[in-house]
């Protein structure tokens, strides 16, 4: 049936070319025809409606342009339908090579019906319409991290690569045609060699997009081929025009000035394409901030703005595909944290299937253009070297800079990814249309090349293309793999990001990571309160990951019909807690049981999941959502458009609390053992500070001294009360910052304190834990051991780098910390307010700040040594009051966990 | 430079040095360089470092796992690291080379295999050393990394699961095996590698 349609086609086509052969031949290509749709249109109007009335009228003139066009894609779609349909054949043979076959299929019948070629790929159309739809799908969809991860060794190949091919394959085919290899018919120069040499060397990107997408080779291997594609248009761009005003003005009259304007024209073409990109993104971005009214034209808007650049590089002939590859990489993250879900998926699919239809048009038409006697001229020797010279060179080009890359690079470049990186240097549809813009005046050998040239392309999309595959399956190449990670895998790598970023700052390196975190600030601190929404800004990427956990979930539940469902069992859409919750009280534990395997995500439709993967999916978001960031290397590809960026700060400032509380849980603990048998004397003396923090506090915080009673969790939280009101002594806080104030008390709410949740937590997380008594089990080890007291082991010397790196609002914590390391560092001055090093640190650290408080006196630590009791006394005799809170309050907090564990 | 190298040598028997660096760290620059970095962190100016050592580095007090990893640098039961084992636990993270790859086995395995390194980041969870990661070992690591918003029920299950995927004997507990085994498809050698000469 459909092998049927697929005939048919051609033959629609064929009558339509028919129908209007002049207007056809004159237009040649149904992009030209597209500009001319309007005249057609009332032309056709005038002729048609001449005669009498009619009650069926042929008004083939009126719909032709578009109906060709709209055939065309028809074709092209239907081709990929009756491809896919044999399974074993996909995977034997690319797409790419089907499509140009069946191109030269259409060609041939078309050729024969009208003994001419109506259609080929026209330069105009493919340079303003068809390549930007895939390199724009490419630049947005770009995964950014991969991508700067390598992007020496992409610019690497892309510049000093390309250069190297085209010029070798120049001189080297001028030379062979000195030597006579090649016919005196092609009337060609250096300069005419040098030029083709430009525009045969540039490796393609729709042609190593269509080829790769199917081999599945890494990542790596996968973005540098590609990344070296899309960057080396600007070389290309640059060359070609030079070599074609060489050629124009004749090799004799070239000015060594004009080399250095070369020089300098590539800068300009290669900078200023990336520059028109990048602030295109920004527009875009600025754009999408405001668009909350009108969601409906969001993905409109990243069309055009990412169009325009491309456009607008045309426009300034410098390198769009630059332009466009830039624009879609910057402003992929704010755009996609900006526009709603609805917005993204049309974005996505919307450029997929444009890109995809692209391609394909590409691929048949240029199996059409080869069927057309009229341009070609075929010269074996010509074709014989070329494909040879572009082949070595391209593997001596690349074993050469690999070499080099290979004594800087983390991962070497492997033997293995060394072949297939020479092998899959595709030439497309890119060279085609160029060779083809040549003009035939001006280029004498252009019938010469552009034969050549479809024979280096189709020679290398069929031949290398086909058989790409089973030479990275003999050689072994590591594939990509499309399996999501396991909740091991995801924990564990996490853990390998934090490990690495600790082991180089132990190793003190500063590399590429410096120069990224430096970046990160940037953006933090001003991209991304620029062009990101305020709401977007301020988000909780905990609530994103929930509310789409929430809604999809709630969405399978009613698609199979789950009506009996009520809204309060919707309400739980967090991990199934199994040991609290036997019943079926949330949806996860719904779908569980009902072996549900519907999800929303469009992208994993067709793998239909079973309830297993869908808790495991949710699972992955939650952590996703939640694992801490590795402060510099972490992996993009973790939702990286949901992470807010505020959080970054947050997560600092709640890894440094907990820090810090588990090094001096580590210091008191240590000195603490030695001190064994004095527990029931501090027993007592604990007793005694419990009296004195309550009147103190009674006297100060009034609400919350009936709480004092319950034990350490509430005396943490008059704590926590109290260390607002010291930050409101010190300096003006904001509001919305008192949760987390002063080092002791947030990273504990979260594990000991389940009824103070941060308010950012959604209510719906309340259900699940409610009914949770949350024992003091031992389960939570060092992060439930209670705060102890007293801020100690941080050592006296700190560099200045501290003060950037600890968030500003611990600062005063940090400082705390060092200063009273230091008296610990120096006991025998107990009187000394200020130690000369510290302050030191604080001329040190810039502009003045709030003087900070008066360095804790050694008393604090009570627990080295014998002086304890005079210590004490010392202690009670203090003036500040709020100096004496900690250490009472630590130890308070140990007698406390100590009756804990004993009961 | 070359008075910290000298410094080096005289400080720490010759030899030694000179088997160490061509066992963990190929060039002298890498040591020279890490030396010079040691003895900056090295306040104490004893030829040591000790705990607060590593916690004067600013960075490490915002790190989730720092202290793990600061602990991870000294032996059991000690509380002072020299250049030697300084160095040693830098080595599991040199990237591994081609000629390493097919050297023969007879040379002992080298530190920066992908065993080793895989070790040094099951015994950041395993703290009791009992080759095992209990669930309350992964929950006190899970907690270090993830932020307050996730209350201890979701991590628990999380645990759970975690273990329940990767345990094969059914004692509720990941062993280093069971370690190795779940992650054999993440590529180790690269991901738990730094260049450490730039």
């Amino acid at each position: 049936m459909l092998c049927f349609t697929w005939l048919l086609l051609p033959l629609l086509l064929l009558s339509a070319a028919r129908q209007a052969p002049a207007d056809l031949s004159a237009t040649g290509q149904p992009g030209h025809a597209l500009a001319r749709s309007a005249e057609d249109h009332e032309d056709g109007g005038a002729s048609h409606h001449g005669g009498g009335y009619k009650i069926v009228q042929w008004e083939w003139s009126y719909v032709q342009t578009p109906y060709i066009i709209a055939i065309w894609l028809l074709v092209a779609s239907v081709a990929k339908i009756l491809f896919h349909f044999s399974q074993r054949f996909t995977t034997v043979v690319p797409e790419s090579c089907v499509l140009i076959l069946l191109g030269l299929v259409l060609g041939a019948v078309v050729l024969i019906a009208n003994k001419k070629q109506l259609y080929q790929l026209d330069p105009g159309l493919f340079f303003l319409f068809l390549l930007p739809t895939i390199v724009g799908d490419a630049g947005y969809f770009m995964p950014s991290r991969l991508f700067f991860d390598n992007l020496g060794a992409i610019l690497m190949y892309a510049v000093v690569g390309t250069l190297w091919n085209a010029f070798c394959t120049g001189f080297c085919l001028y030379g062979v045609k000195l030597a006579g290899v090649i016919d005196d018919k092609v009337q060609a120069g250096l300069m005419e060699f040098l030029l083709f040499g430009a525009l045969i060397s540039a490796v393609d990107p729709v042609a190593v997009l269509a080829v790769f997408e199917e081999v599945h080779v890494n990542e790596m291997l996968f973005i540098i081929v590609f990344g070296e594609s899309l960057l080396n248009d600007a070389v290309t761009v640059v060359l070609y025009k030079v070599y074609i005003s060489f050629v124009e003005v004749g090799p004799g009259n070239v000015q060594t000035a004009d080399y250095f304007k070369g020089v300098a024209s590539f800068l300009v073409v290669s900078i200023g394409g990336t520059m028109v990109g990048l602030i295109f993104a920004v527009i875009l971005a600025f754009i999408t901030r405001f668009t909350k009214k009108v969601r409906i034209i969001e993905p409109l808007f990243i069309f055009l703005l990412v169009y325009l650049a491309y456009l607008t590089a045309e426009l300034f002939s410098l390198s769009a595909i630059l332009s466009m590859t830039f624009c879609g990489i910057g402003c992929n993250k704010y755009v996609e944290a900006n526009i709603s879900q609805k917005s993204r998926t049309t974005v996505k699919y919307t450029m997929k299937t444009l890109a995809s239809i692209a391609e394909t048009i590409i691929f048949i038409f240029l199996g059409i253009s080869a069927v057309d006697k009229s341009k070609w001229a075929w010269d074996t020797g010509l074709i014989a070297c070329t494909l040879i010279f572009i082949f070595v060179f391209r593997a001596m080009g690349v074993v050469g800079q690999t070499w080099i890359l290979n004594k800087f690079r983390l991962v070497p470049l492997e033997k293995i990814d060394q072949v297939v990186m020479s092998y899959g240097g595709l030439r497309g549809a890119v060279a085609f249309a160029l060779v083809v813009l040549l003009d035939g005046e001006q280029v004498k050998a252009k019938d010469y090349f552009v034969a050549t040239t479809i024979v280096v392309v189709f020679f290398t999309v069929m031949f290398q293309g086909l058989t790409i595959k089973p030479l990275v399956k003999w050689l072994k190449v590591p594939r990509s793999t499309n399996r999501k990670p396991t909740i091991n895998e995801e924990i564990h790598e996490r853990a390998f990001d934090h490990i690495l970023a600790a082991i180089e700052d132990i190793a003190g390196l500063n590399g590429y990571h410096h120069w990224r975190d430096k970046w990160e600030q940037f953006d933090k601190n001003y991209l991304s309160k620029l062009l990101l929404r305020k709401s977007v800004y301020h988000k909780s990427e905990l609530w994103e990951a929930y509310q789409k956990i929430n809604i999809r979930d709630a969405i399978s539940v009613i698609d199979q019909g789950g009506n009996i469902l009520t809204s309060a069992r919707l309400s739980l859409p967090s991990m199934a807690s199994r040991t609290s919750f036997p019943e079926v009280t949330n949806v996860t534990n719904y779908l569980r049981e009902n072996g549900s395997g519907v999800c929303l995500d469009l992208q994993v439709i067709d793998t239909n999941p079973g309830a297993k993967v869908e808790e495991e999916t949710e699972t992955h978001h939650v952590l996703a959502g939640n694992l801490y960031k590795p402060r510099r290397r972490y992996q993009s590809h973790y939702s990286r458009h949901f992470m807010t960026v505020g959080d970054q700060e947050r997560q600092e400032r709640e890894v440094f609390q907990r820090n810090m509380r588990n090094r001096l849980e580590s210091f008191k603990s240590t000195h603490y053992k030695r001190h064994k048998k004095d527990r029931s004397q501090k027993k007592a003396r604990a007793q005694l500070h419990l009296s004195q923090l309550l009147l103190l506090l009674t006297s100060r915080v009034k609400p919350t001294n009936t709480q004092l009673r319950l034990g350490m969790t509430q005396a943490e939280l008059v704590l926590k009360r109290e260390g607002c009101s010291e930050e409101n002594k010190g300096e003006r806080s904001e509001p919305d910052k008192d949760e987390d104030v002063g080092i002791t008390f947030v990273a504990r709410k979260g594990s000991e304190t389940p009824k103070e949740r941060p308010k950012s937590v959604p209510a719906a997380l309340e259900v699940c834990q409610s009914p949770s008594v949350a024992p003091p089990s031992p389960t939570c080890g060092e992060k439930n051991l209670p705060w102890k007291g007293g801020i100690g082991t941080l050592p006296p010397c700190v560099s200045v780098e501290a003060t950037k790196i600890i968030p500003i609002d611990l600062q005063q914590a940090w400082n705390q910390s060092i200063s009273s390391l230091e008296s610990l560092a120096s006991p025998p001055v107990p009187q000394e307010p200020q130690h000369p090093r510290v302050s030191a640190l604080y001329r040190l650290s810039g502009p003045p700040r709030p003087p900070p408080p008066p360095p804790p006196v050694p008393g604090q630590f009570q627990f080295p040594g014998g002086k304890e009791e005079e210590e004490e006394s010392a202690l009670s005799q203090q003036q500040e009051p709020w100096l004496k809170k900690q250490p009472i309050l630590s130890q308070l907090c140990t007698e406390t966990k100590r009756n804990q564990h004993s009961t | 430079r070359w008075r910290l190298f000298s410094d080096l040598l005289y400080k720490h028997n010759f030899s030694e040095i000179i088997q160490r660096a061509s066992k963990i760290f190929v060039s002298h620059s890498q040591i020279t360089r890490l030396y010079s970095r040691f003895h900056s962190l090295d306040k104490g100016e004893n030829g040591a470092l000790s705990r607060e050592d590593f916690q004067r580095i600013p960075e490490l007090a915002i790190n989730p796992l720092g202290d793990r990893i600061i602990n991870a640098f000294f032996p059991e039961g000690e509380d002072q690291v020299n250049f030697r084992g300084f160095m040693r636990t830098l080595a599991h993270f040199r990237p591994v080379e081609d000629n390493e790859k097919n050297k023969d086995p007879s040379a002992g395995e080298p530190l920066n295999s992908r065993n080793n390194k895989l070790l040094f980041a099951f015994r950041l969870y395993d703290l009791d050393r009992d080759d095992k990661i209990s669930r309350d070992e992964l929950l006190q690591v899970l907690r270090m990394m993830v932020g307050v918003n996730i209350s201890d029920e979701q991590l628990g299950s999380i645990a759970d699961r975690t273990i329940q995927e990767a345990d094969t004997n059914g004692d509720m507990c990941i062993s280093f095996s069971e370690f190795i085994k779940v992650l054999e498809k993440v590529d180790v050698e690269q991901k738990m590698s730094i260049r450490f000469l730039h």
